[in-house]
């Protein structure tokens, strides 16, 4: 049994139990949750350091051998995105600690300790999980949570939007049921490397209509067009650090989730159209969406329902270089989403909201919330030396190597998607940075220093610090990473690497 | 290999249509409702992946007739979550009805911005 698997599932679980036992003493809560979250970065570094070579590590809960014990597997992928997920949730925490500390947020503070750790452990199980049904449970503990998080600080408008919000994840995640009830019936098994076997030898009808199953299943949750809908409602209405974690994300576990059935479960060997559509409507629907909105947290929101097509793009491709793409824009774009929902938190709390027709001259209140705003920003657009600009470069080459009229319509959409997220980008900087400060933004900010909250919000704009260095980190090691997505890539296209880590290596 | 049971074809089938047929409802108490119906219907098609299900699982003795438990097991964690989320959703919908004594999905926000820009301007 190897331990190390295990970390980033048990820890932040027993962390969880600690941190509502502690729920009177809040010092002693920060700590417990800041040292868990700790752990789980060091162990997700470990494990990142274990598959970079290519290997898969497997582990049978246990000592039960695949295909009737739980099985939790990090291949490449899986491990990177355990580590970059768990870094952001860490810096996020740390930004919600400095709110907390300052008084300036209406969340209950002991509730949310708890709940974000069961949140982290949910988005670990997903991404490690070795079976169907376990990644079922991970999506389940994570989206529970998610259900209880977006409602703290419950307003109105809030309790409609996570109505609206647990509804379609729930449906989505009865139709996750029923796929695997349908895929048990045909292959009479849940583990995903036993399927990846055994699923070979069905009929193709079936298997096209199974892979359906999933991609619509998993397209619900990343919010692909046309499933996207209830992203743009729900997201921007949450409290700032709940939405920059489900921004940077849970959307991203969904991505993860479609990589990983589509290219284990159902691999296919050429181009997909359907994929290739679905990402040239997400890229141009959301970003169509996002030039036409006035508060700033829900132009970023269908900013991120746009690049989901991005990595549903380079997935369709169906080649090494492709998926390679994918897993550098997955890194990048958790990295920069994160930090523009962090910059719109220390927006409102300078500002108050976050509506476009009133904020003007933010340079001037705030330099550092400006530079703060232009880097991940200018990023997102994919500009020269940002990590965005890498991962597009490498989605557009393969795109190209792989040839096809749709394919190049798709490159057209994502070089078109690139230029109005750009112009969405001006707009909010245009509107929002320039110009001279209304009156009572410069009211607001006084009362602001007049307040002894000050500490606080220092404490979280130097968090929204590192999670822009954090980008500029992901940018300035892209050889490392590029190598290390191709190795990932390879892999994922193999499958047989998978395969045989989980029932190969089976013992103990 | 055996067909599995007609009723429980035709039931799943009747819980499935039903409960979408409830989730496009615009009464939050209705949606709730599909849900129920759909959480029921994905719980009982994993029931009906087993063609022996009327058999005890486990205890099969030396015959050794005995259904998968596998399925009945997925069913009752599967159970236990949708049980649990739909207290939640709920909650949920009673906190709707406290704040606006209506239990009604409200319009998308975009479509009632559409809609405003439409209309004449003669208010002001």
């Amino acid at each position: 049994m190897n331990v190390l698997l295990a970390v980033p599932l048990v820890v932040p679980l027993i962390g969880a139990a600690v941190t509502l036992l502690l729920r009177a003493a809040p010092r002693a809560q920060r700590i417990t949750s800041t040292l868990t979250l700790a752990g789980v970065v060091a162990a997700a570094a470990l494990l990142v350091a274990r598959t970079a070579d290519g290997d898969v590590v497997a582990s049978q809960a246990g000592g039960w051998a695949a295909p009737l014990g739980i099985t939790l597997v990090a291949d490449p992928l899986a491990a990177l995105l355990v580590l970059v997920s768990s870094v952001v949730l860490l810096i996020v925490l740390l930004y919600a600690i400095g709110q907390d500390v300052g008084g300036l947020s209406r969340a209950m503070p002991q509730v949310f300790h708890p709940i974000y750790l069961v949140l982290t452990a949910g988005v670990c199980l997903s991404f490690i999980a070795g079976d169907l049904f376990n990644l079922f449970v991970g999506f389940e503990i994570m989206l529970t949570a998610s259900y209880t998080l977006i409602t703290q600080a419950p307003t109105r408008a809030r309790v409609r939007a996570s109505m609206i919000y647990t509804v379609v994840s729930l449906t989505s995640s009865i139709l996750f049921l029923t796929g695997i009830a349908l895929v048990y019936a045909l292959t009479g098994t849940v583990n995903m490397a036993d399927i990846a076997e055994k699923l070979g030898a069905a009929p193709p009808e079936l298997r096209a209509v199974l892979a359906l199953l999933f991609f619509v299943v998993f397209g619900i949750k990343a919010a692909i067009v046309p499933m996207h809908f209830w992203l743009p409602d729900s997201y921007p209405v949450a409290i700032t650090r709940i939405s920059a974690i489900f921004a940077a994300l849970l959307t991203k576990v969904a991505v993860y989730a479609i990589i990983r059935t589509q290219t284990l479960l159902f691999a296919r060997d050429d181009i997909s159209a359907v994929m290739l559509w679905v990402a040239i409507a997400t890229m141009v629907v959301g970003i169509l969406g996002a030039l036409v909105q006035d508060d700033v947290n829900r132009v970023m929101s269908f900013a991120l329902v746009s690049h989901i097509g991005f990595m549903i793009f380079g997935l369709a491709l169906n080649t090494v270089a492709g998926l390679a793409g994918v897993v550098v824009y997955l890194v990048h774009h958790i990295v920069v989403q994160a930090t523009l929902f962090l910059v719109n938190g220390l927006m409102r709390q300078y500002v108050g909201h976050t509506s476009l027709r009133a904020i003007r001259g933010l340079t001037t209140v705030s330099p550092a919330l400006a530079l703060f705003f232009f880097l991940p920003a200018l990023s997102l657009a994919g500009l020269p030396p940002m990590s965005g600009f890498i991962a597009k470069v490498a989605l557009f080459e393969a795109g190209l190597a792989a040839g096809g009229w749709l394919v190049y319509t798709g490159i057209a959409a994502g070089v078109l998607t690139s230029l109005l997220t750009m112009m969405a980008i001006f707009r909010i900087w245009t509107r929002a940075f320039w110009g001279t400060p209304l009156p009572d933004m410069v009211e607001a900010k006084a009362q602001l220093r007049r307040g002894a909250n000050l500490g606080g919000l220092r404490f979280m704009t130097a968090m929204t610090g590192v999670m822009v260095g954090l980008g500029l980190v992901v940018a300035a090691a892209a050889g490392p990473l590029a190598e290390f997505s191709f190795v990932a890539a390879r892999d994922l296209l193999d499958g047989g690497a998978y395969v045989q880590a989980v029932l190969g290596g089976g013992a103990p | 290999m055996s067909t599995p049971s007609f009723i429980l074809v035709v039931t799943v089938a009747v819980l499935y249509s039903g409960g979408f047929y409830l989730l496009l409802q615009r009464s939050l108490m209705r949606v709730v409702f599909g849900i129920l119906m759909l959480g029921h219907a994905a719980n009982m098609s994993l029931l009906l992946t087993d063609e022996a299900i009327t058999l005890p699982p486990l205890l099969g003795g030396a015959s050794g007739e005995m259904s998968d438990p596998l399925p009945h097991a997925m069913a009752l964690t599967a159970i236990v979550i949708t049980f649990g989320v739909t207290t939640f959703l709920l909650a949920l919908a009673y906190r709707v009805w406290l704040g606006d004594e209506n239990d009604e999905v409200p319009d998308d926000v975009e479509d009632r911005r559409i809609r405003r820009l439409t209309e004449p301007e003669d208010s002001s």
